[in-house]
């Protein structure tokens, strides 16, 4: 219990996924304007990675490991390489399916969701948490804190960025530096502000 | 082209794009293992080398890793009885020295176990019970010994081999192949300018305690290293990393004996 | 002629994905401690985008449009998977120090956004060219960053010593920050700056202007 929850706070703030390792850029950067969407993103990251971080942590332990066929009579098969295929897969199905899953059940959440599920497809904070998953060999509890602890770490820098960045709009910013190049500043202040959390041992 | 959107045309695109994906992907995968096994031996190899103090990255080359390892032979420990293990002990743990890789069964509970809080000085939750050890004999005495340690540094888990000279109490290097510390702080630790202060420090003082410490400011004597400016707790985790290995609870019981054979 | 050249050159500095269209910054960020792993990275890359851009583009006229996106996907992680496996088996060393991010090629928007916005709509040729400028692009900014991280963070340039640091008895003192993740930001930030000091047209337009100033008696009324 007290490894999972480490793992779920090193998840958000020691090994933060936008600010430490520098996942999930593109939108990070495009849809952190105003802190409202920014919100709805990243309630939608949080519960894209609770799902498909376990998802794939099963795929890879059952399926893909080495020697994880040995129950067909596949002793010493190893499907590693086909990792990226599997478990781009198995987010681009998942997504479609809470996409189609919420249009039919709950449309409100769809509503204020709905436009940035496609967008997850292709964030690599969520490819990202589930090779960093397999590199670091989580069991399946593991996976869950870590899956969450990343999606929370992720909104919560994208929601901070976000209100930084509604402030922002009214100063005066030289002209080349305007837009894009103070927000690159500001998430390395941000960035350099969160290491200071490094070291924390739980 | 009106028939691009049918059911019976996108079926039989997934399956042509299937096919012919899953052709280039395992190809490459079975052309390209042989040479990708090869390299993963040859850099764990070159990490025991160079904690032994006998591979340079800048003078020697890859030709010369098989030759110089060959003089390495690889032993098991039992780490709570701190003996090695023979043929018969190996074939009953089911462990075959080609294939046994202590990092894969971290999880197993057959291998390995979770290290008791109180205990876990070095904050690695789990060991390996049965570690990798590789030995090097001259006329028949043990010349050099190379044990696998871990240990965590600022932000995670260190992977590194140290080596230690056949009286099982000269620190012969110490060198680190996988870690995450800051670059240019913490990650020092595998500056040559650093490793070199290791060869020569003596481990256990006159009560048979673990007396290498690794302290801040110059270190001074035998027993103490100089530790790294600037990476305050890098330099604490190696420190508690050599406590933990090198004491009681890691690789201690096994010393003895080495050392009582002597 | 003109044309093609343009394909391959306007990636780079007019319509540089990286500078203006903010995609495949993450791994920009992530790998550039140090400029060998660097270059490596963005032939990787290069060759990724080239690659799928050609075969997308082949097989254009046969895509289903329900199933594109996930076919663009397939190809594009096959792509990967096979450039991941040729580095672990012949630069082991630099493949390590990637660990994850040869895998985020999948996601880098620069290989989806050429694929949609350019390789389903044109020849084979020509998307190829197309990858290779925008993998040119990409390039052009990761190097400036890793050599500006290895110079001032290390001293050094390819692993070769350039500015003599103190501690091996020269006269720089390293600057820590350069090699910490932050730093890379900063320097995107300021290389956007000179770029768009330069090139005007690419500056943004001001969303919140400041009402002048009401004059002394407009006030006191």
């Amino acid at each position: 219990m007290e490894q999972l929850l480490s793992i779920f706070i090193t998840a958000i703030f020691i090994e933060n996924m936008a600010l430490q390792l520098f996942l999930g850029m593109c939108t990070f950067l495009a849809v952190s304007k105003k802190v409202e969407t920014a919100v709805g993103l990243g309630i939608a990251v949080v519960v894209v990675q609770a799902i498909t971080v376990p998802v794939n942590n099963i795929i890879f332990n059952q399926l893909l490991r080495e020697d994880a066929l040995s129950w067909a009579g596949m002793e010493g098969v190893s499907l590693e390489f086909l990792g990226f295929l599997c478990y781009i897969g198995v987010i681009a199905a998942m997504v479609q399916i809470l996409e189609m899953f919420l249009d039919k059940f709950v449309p409100a959440l769809y509503n204020a969701l709905g436009v940035f599920l496609p967008l997850i497809t292709v964030n690599c904070a969520i490819l990202g948490a589930t090779l960093f998953m397999v590199e670091r060999d989580y069991s399946f509890a593991e996976s869950v804190a870590f899956g969450v602890g990343s999606g929370v770490g992720w909104g919560l820098a994208i929601v901070a960025l976000a209100g930084i960045r509604e402030k922002l709009k009214y100063s005066d910013v030289p002209e080349g530096l305007r837009g894009l190049g103070i927000t690159f500043i500001t998430a390395g202040l941000m960035s350099l502000g969160f290491m200071s959390l490094g070291g924390i041992s739980l | 082209m009106s028939s691009r959107e049918s059911t019976r045309k996108t079926l039989l695109v997934a399956f042509c794009l299937c096919v012919a994906c899953s052709i280039v992907v395992s190809s490459t995968a079975v052309i390209l293992k042989p040479y990708q096994d090869e390299n993963r031996l040859l850099d764990r190899n070159k990490n025991i080398l160079t904690a032994a103090g006998m591979f340079d990255a800048d003078v020697d080359g890859n030709d010369v890793v098989a030759e110089r390892f060959a003089e390495f032979t690889t032993r098991v420990i039992d780490l709570e009885t701190g003996e090695w293990l023979d043929d018969a002990a190996l074939q009953e743990l089911e462990i075959d020295l080609s294939t046994y890789d202590q990092r894969a069964v971290i999880n197993d509970p057959r291998y390995s176990e979770p290290v008791p809080a109180d205990e876990d000085t070095a904050n690695i939750k789990r060991r390996v019970n049965y570690p990798l050890v590789y030995v090097r004999e001259e006329n028949g005495t043990i010349d050099t010994i190379v044990l696998p340690v871990n240990g965590y540094g600022l932000w995670g888990i260190m992977y590194g081999f140290l080596a230690l000279e056949g009286d099982a109490n000269t620190v012969r290097g110490l060198a680190f192949y996988e870690l995450k510390e800051t670059p240019g702080l913490g990650a020092e630790v595998r500056n040559p300018r650093w490793m070199a202060l290791w060869p020569g420090k003596r481990v256990y003082n006159d009560n048979g305690e673990v007396g290498l410490r690794v302290v801040k400011g110059p270190g001074s004597g035998d027993f103490q290293v100089d530790g790294l400016s600037g990476a305050t707790l890098t330099t604490r985790g190696v420190d508690n990393l050599i406590q933990y290995w090198l004491g009681d609870t890691g690789y201690g019981p096994a010393l003895d004996q080495l050392q009582e054979l002597n | 002629m003109s044309s093609k050249r343009k394909v391959l050159l306007s990636p780079i500095f007019e319509n540089n994905p990286i500078a203006l269209q903010i995609l495949g910054v993450c791994s920009a960020l992530a790998v550039t401690t140090q400029l060998s792993v660097t270059l490596v990275m963005c032939v990787a890359l290069t060759t990724v985008v080239a690659f799928s851009n050609f075969f997308i583009s082949l097989i254009r006229h046969h895509m289903p449009s329900s199933i594109r996106i996930i076919v663009q996907m397939t190809i594009i992680a096959s792509l990967v998977i096979a450039v991941d496996q040729t580095l672990q088996a012949f630069a082991y060393e630099i493949s390590k120090s990637l660990s994850v991010f040869v895998g985020l090629i999948i996601t880098n928007c620069i290989v989806m956004g050429r694929a949609e916005a350019f390789a389903m709509k044109n020849p084979p040729a020509i998307s190829f060219l197309d990858g290779i400028g925008n993998g040119l692009g990409y390039s052009v900014v990761l190097i400036t960053v890793a050599s500006l991280r290895e110079l001032f963070g290390s001293g050094s340039l390819l692993g070769y010593e350039i500015l003599p640091l103190i501690e091996n008895g020269g006269w720089y003192q390293a600057n820590g920050l350069m090699l910490l993740s932050p730093s890379a930001f900063f320097i995107i930030g300021f290389l956007i700056w000179g770029l768009r000091s330069v090139k005007k047209n690419q500056v943004e337009a001001k969303e919140y202007r400041m009402a002048p100033n009401s004059s002394g008696e407009e006030s006191v009324a």
